[in-house]
């Protein structure tokens, strides 16, 4: 009796489904197809040599990356107390860390601002004790992607150390591993597939910023003009060559995922 | 029963969605006999906000049936949205060369009329603390200078009028529209900037401003004009022609503006 519902719910369950995941395969392809048709391939060399396309290639992908290995460095750590540690307000904790991932882009970087602007709460404290200004500055662009981006991994690895086996960094323990090499050797390990995962979505997110970018750190080519923003301003002045530039954005971005998952995924 | 009815979810969902899709459209195409609310979408350049926001009083007062909806971008941002479609009623742009573009591409309705005219002008923060009498000062190094992006009217404007003067700045960013030039300033992260004359005033006591000299200066045009695809053409032609009434004109010159 069991067996026959749950077959007979199978088979009733996939044209249930087929239709509503066609619809929203389609609400995220159909977009990019558009694009594609559009896009103006004659023209696809002339503006793939232009100096501030390369420019603002190099210049997403060298900050992406960087904020990418703080988030790790630093989002990691507190995956881990997040996870681990048992202590009053870790849910206030826990939300305060994704509120990045649901606040405007725009309004984050208005909040960098506040924060580490010339005249920001320990911005003005920066420039006066060190004359160091942030906003401008290539190390802005890193910060504003840091800011959105890292909650994607911290929820990630907290996601997989929760739910990782306990016993095998309890056996290493028990055989006289001190703390650190059991998360060398046994956690990290256990969590190596999350942390890949997490890592490259937290990479793609900072490649896409736009809003706190152009807000935070402002636009100059070759300091603070990330891909988004250069495709944002092409789209005022010639559409066609934003486009060419999107399908740039998407072709790395598309290649980079790609052999992540080859190299990180495979072992998940 | 409840697992029935949970299996189905997702194909309630999709049928309403599909039924909103279908009932969306007609309302959208025939608008004759439909007693909705009627909507006049108007695309401004940022740097009309408030007055044109301001004008929405006087417009809706006559009207009962009709309400204003306005969408503020950069000139340049508006004119590809209209190039690529997009179901507006009215268009005023801040300068001419934007507005030509839709002229003759055959998109308007008739040929747009000048009704505002505006200046640019330095801003610098409350009481120019650095000291900025003039263009040739944007020059020192030492300054933090931010420009509107050369894609958008006002960054052309700004490029003109240096160049003008013979002075070569190096800006810190260029920022997307005009207002955000205003808003670097305002926050204290830009020494100086160039907008227009009108945003300065609306930012109040949050700039200060330096003039530039008329043998400097730009004076921006900006054309308004009703969209040849206006689905409420005839409610479109009456905010265009508040606009260039003598309501309007009083309005545009409170806000700063320049009359032609």
């Amino acid at each position: 009796m069991t067996q026959g519902r749950a077959r007979r719910g199978s088979v009733r369950r996939l044209p249930a489904f087929a239709f509503p995941a066609v619809l929203a395969l389609l609400v995220l392809v159909v977009p990019l197809v558009g694009l594609i048709v559009r896009a103006p391939w004659g023209d696809l060399g002339a503006e793939l040599a232009a100096p501030e396309v390369r420019q603002a290639l190099v210049l997403s992908i060298t900050t992406s990356l960087w904020a990418t290995a703080l988030a790790i460095l630093f989002g990691v750590p507190l995956a881990w107390v997040l996870a681990r540690l048992e202590f009053r307000g870790r849910a206030l904790l826990r939300a305060l860390i994704v509120l990045p991932m649901v606040l405007p882009p725009v309004v984050g970087g208005v909040a960098l601002l506040l924060a580490f602007g010339r005249r920001g709460l320990i911005g003005q404290w920066l420039d006066q004790a060190f004359g160091i200004t942030l906003p401008f500055t290539t190390t802005a662009v890193v910060i504003a992607e840091l800011f959105v981006a890292m909650p994607f991994l911290i929820i990630a690895v907290e996601a997989a150390l929760r739910s990782s086996e306990r016993g095998y960094e309890e056996a290493a323990a028990t055989l006289g591993a001190g703390r650190w090499l059991v998360f060398r050797r046994v956690t990290l390990p256990l969590i190596a597939p999350s942390l890949g995962a997490g890592a490259a979505l937290c990479w793609a997110r900072a490649l896409g910023e736009f809003g706190a970018t152009i807000t935070f750190a402002g636009n100059l080519p070759g300091t603070t003009q990330t891909m988004p923003l250069a495709v944002y301003l092409a789209l005022q002045s010639r559409p066609e060559g934003a486009i060419v530039l999107s399908l740039v954005l998407l072709a790395v971005s598309l290649g980079v995922l790609v052999l992540l998952r080859d190299r990180w995924f495979a072992a998940a | 029963m409840r697992k029935d009815f949970v299996r189905r979810v997702p194909v309630i969902l999709a049928v309403l969605l599909i039924a909103a899709a279908c009932t969306g459209q007609p309302a959208e195409g025939g608008g004759e006999t439909d007693d909705a609310q009627r909507e006049v979408i108007v695309l401004a350049a940022a740097s009309l906000t408030e007055v044109f926001q301001s004008l929405e009083e006087p417009f809706g007062a006559t009207r009962s049936d009709v309400s204003l909806q306005f969408s503020f971008e950069s000139s340049s941002t508006l004119v590809t949205q209209v190039q690529q479609g997009i179901e507006a009623d009215v268009i005023a742009t801040a300068d001419e060369v934007t507005m030509g573009e839709l002229e003759s591409g055959g998109l308007l309705a008739g040929p747009p009329q000048v009704f505002a005219l505006n200046e640019l002008v330095i801003i610098v923060e409350p009481g120019n603390p650095r000291n900025v009498q003039g263009l040739p000062d944007l020059a020192d190094p030492e300054l933090k200078v931010v420009l509107a992006a050369e894609e958008v009217p006002a960054g052309a404007y700004a490029r003109e009028a240096l160049g003008s003067a013979g002075v070569e700045v190096e800006p810190v960013s260029l920022e997307e529209d005009v207002k955000a030039v205003v808003s670097k300033v305002s926050l204290g992260e830009a020494d100086a900037g160039i907008a227009y004359v009108t945003d300065a005033q609306a930012a109040g006591s949050a700039v200060s401003t330096v003039p530039i000299p008329e043998e400097h200066n730009v004076v921006a045009r900006y054309p308004i004009a009703v969209l040849n695809d206006a689905p409420n053409d005839n409610h479109a032609q009456a905010f265009v022609e508040l606009v260039l009434s003598e309501e309007g004109r009083q309005a545009l010159s409170e806000s700063g503006f320049g009359l032609p």
